[in-house]
């Protein structure tokens, strides 16, 4: 009984170390497709560029999200807004990213609509 | 407004697959947590019977009846299977899910294991998919280590373990007999069910055989409880499914719609449409199991009985769009040629049956066939259909009879007329130059493979159709479009 409550506390826990309201979300699709359309460099890219430029920033890997036609793509949630995702990322769209979206906040192109709802 | 629902897919894309923090911040692992210290086996069971949740690998088995069976059989070991030997052509759902959460799959397994009384899982994939596996992997010791699996799960006293078994890549080895005895380590052959494998399965004990969607459902449908679930879908298929879009269409991808959504939804509005704008011809639905979904089907609502009823079928999930340039006798003719590759050769109707199919449609997209092939396309597909002796067989004539029963017309303009409309079938078409827009400048007969083509320069050359192959090599390399299929 008490494991499932302390894994209620984990959970608690996990979201507060993440701190997701406070820092800058990437999420880069590393599945064997993304992998395949070249998502590694772009994750590798990422996570060098964006501590090198002194942005606090999480990235991580994630699987697929379903955008084959547009691989690779990465998702980007700037604190306190809903996540954006782009397509065709290479590390020049990266680095546009980075530069101009992140940095910036100004609306750049290649966003790709997301029309789901999770459970 | 959001088309899109996604259940078996709600992790992909969101967490990082190798974290099992990732995957518990999102209330990873708290349907397992309530089914080991609130609820029976039994009351599980009937959660999910009234789900509705039916089996997600093709044939659409209610899974919570299935559940059932294998708990009610006595027996001193039982076993759990994942079924993760995705094989249809264009389908990639399973892998996806399998690399994006794999630790859904594990939850899922452990909570059966707990519902069957079973304290072994087995996962039956691809060594094709080495990154599933090695996150398959990554989660399963991550999960030992929480003490998530193992001994005494969450300090309850129950004990479950899943190991990974690999797949040589086999279609027929997604059909569970077969799975069961590649596992074994015997050929991959089905056998006659009776007995079911919930009955006799894996070492001739009872085995639970799910698919990884199927498995990806279960805590969902734990946590959220099984009215808000069974709320969504049709009358008798609840939930969602995944589709793999594929072929000709503008957002090739992975979606998961409810139940109930039509062709027409997910090919125009969230596929994008078709390429180049071109006008949808069909769709094919179960891969090689299947069969193709025309333009009087677009607004079907698709679910396991609407499909059935098309002449299709769920399958795995795999979606294929073919546009005017697709032929559908050489789409019937490409299935068929999967499937007497695949066809394991242990019973003779599948064995013997699906290649003189092939023959038959060969004879026809070559040009040399007589309407009496059609018939005999026709009734030998049906005797495929009764006798063979898994499903294999069972389904492996629905390309032609559903390309028959829709296209008849292209049929008969490949026996009749000699001709395909879609120009893809070789043997049917002539490659000609235009002599009023030949120039000679002997472009294509310096580039013709076979020296088919000849002419002075400076005039009109001519193909000889005894040599020409058809190979397209002089239409390319033309600049005046002189060169024209007839």
């Amino acid at each position: 009984m008490d494991l499932r409550e302390n894994l209620k506390a984990k959970n608690a826990a996990l979201s507060q170390k993440d701190n997701p309201q406070s820092i800058i979300q990437v999420k880069v699709t590393m599945a064997t497709c993304g992998i395949a359309s070249g998502s590694r460099p772009v994750y590798e890219y990422m996570k060098e560029e964006l501590s090198k430029r002194n942005i606090p920033a999480r990235v991580s890997q994630v699987g697929c999200m379903g955008f084959c036609y547009a691989e690779p793509t990465i998702e980007i949630t700037m604190p306190g807004k809903g996540p954006l995702m782009f397509g065709f990322v290479n590390t020049k769209k990266a680095d546009e990213i980075i530069e101009r979206f992140i940095r910036k906040s100004e609306a750049i192109e290649g966003v790709i609509p997301m029309n789901y709802e999770t459970a | 407004m959001a088309r899109q629902i996604r259940i078996a897919l709600r992790n992909c894309g969101v967490i990082d697959p190798e974290r099992i923090e990732d995957y518990i911040a999102r209330d990873g692992y708290m349907a397992l947590a309530k089914v080991l210290t609130e609820l029976s086996p039994e009351a599980v069971i009937e959660i999910i019977k009234k789900s509705g949740l039916r089996g997600r690998g093709g044939g659409g088995f209610p899974a919570g009846m299935k559940w059932e069976i294998t708990r009610k059989v006595q027996a001193d070991q039982k076993y759990v299977v994942c079924n993760a030997d995705e094989g249809d052509p264009g389908a990639f759902m399973d892998r996806s899910i399998l690399e994006g959460d794999p630790h859904a799959v594990l939850e899922a397994m452990t909570i059966n294991g707990y519902c069957t009384g079973a304290s072994k899982g087995l996962i039956y994939i691809r060594a094709e998919y080495p990154l599933a596996v090695e996150r398959l992997k990554t989660a399963m010791s991550q999960s030992r280590e929480t003490g998530l699996l193992g001994n005494d799960i969450l300090g309850t006293g129950f004990n479950f373990d899943i190991d990974i078994r690999y797949g040589a890549g086999a279609f027929v080895c997604g059909e569970e007999t077969a799975l069961i005895h590649s596992m074994e380590g015997l050929r991959g052959e089905p056998t006659v069910k009776p007995p079911f494998p919930s009955v006799e399965g894996y070492l001739k004990k009872p085995t639970n055989v799910n698919n990884v969607e199927t498995f990806a459902n279960v805590p969902v449908i734990i946590n959220k409880g099984w009215e808000w679930f069974s709320s969504i879908g049709t009358e008798r298929s609840k939930g969602t499914k995944v589709f793999a879009l594929a072929g000709k269409i503008n957002n090739v991808g992975l979606v998961e719609v409810p139940m109930g959504t039509t062709l027409r939804e997910v090919i125009y509005e969230i596929g994008g449409g078709i390429q180049g704008g071109k006008e949808f011809k069909a769709a094919q639905t179960g891969g090689p199991s299947g069969g193709c979904l025309t333009k009087k089907h677009l607004d079907t609502p698709i679910d396991y009985d609407n499909l059935i009823a098309a002449g299709s079928m769920m399958g795995s999930g795999g979606l294929i769009v073919m546009d005017e340039d697709d032929c559908m006798v050489a789409i019937a003719k490409f299935y068929l040629g999967f499937t007497v590759e695949e066809s394991c050769g242990k019973c003779s109707p599948c064995r013997i049956g699906n290649k003189r199919l092939f023959e038959l449609l060969e004879k026809i997209t070559q040009g040399n066939g007589t309407m009496e092939d059609i018939d005999k396309l026709r009734n030998l597909s049906t005797v495929i259909k009764d006798t063979s002796l898994c499903g294999l067989g069972q389904s492996s004539p629905n390309p032609v009879l559903s390309t028959i029963e829709n296209f008849m017309e292209e049929y008969h303009e490949h026996v009749k007329d000699k001709k395909c409309r879609s120009k893809v079938c070789k043997s049917l078409m002539q490659y000609l130059v235009v002599p009023e827009k030949c120039i000679g400048c002997t472009l294509c007969a310096r580039n013709c493979p076979v020296n088919a083509i000849s002419g002075e320069r400076k005039q009109a050359h001519l193909i000889d159709q005894e040599k020409c192959i058809k190979c397209g090599a002089c239409m390319e390399k033309c600049k005046f479009n002189a060169i024209i299929i007839n």
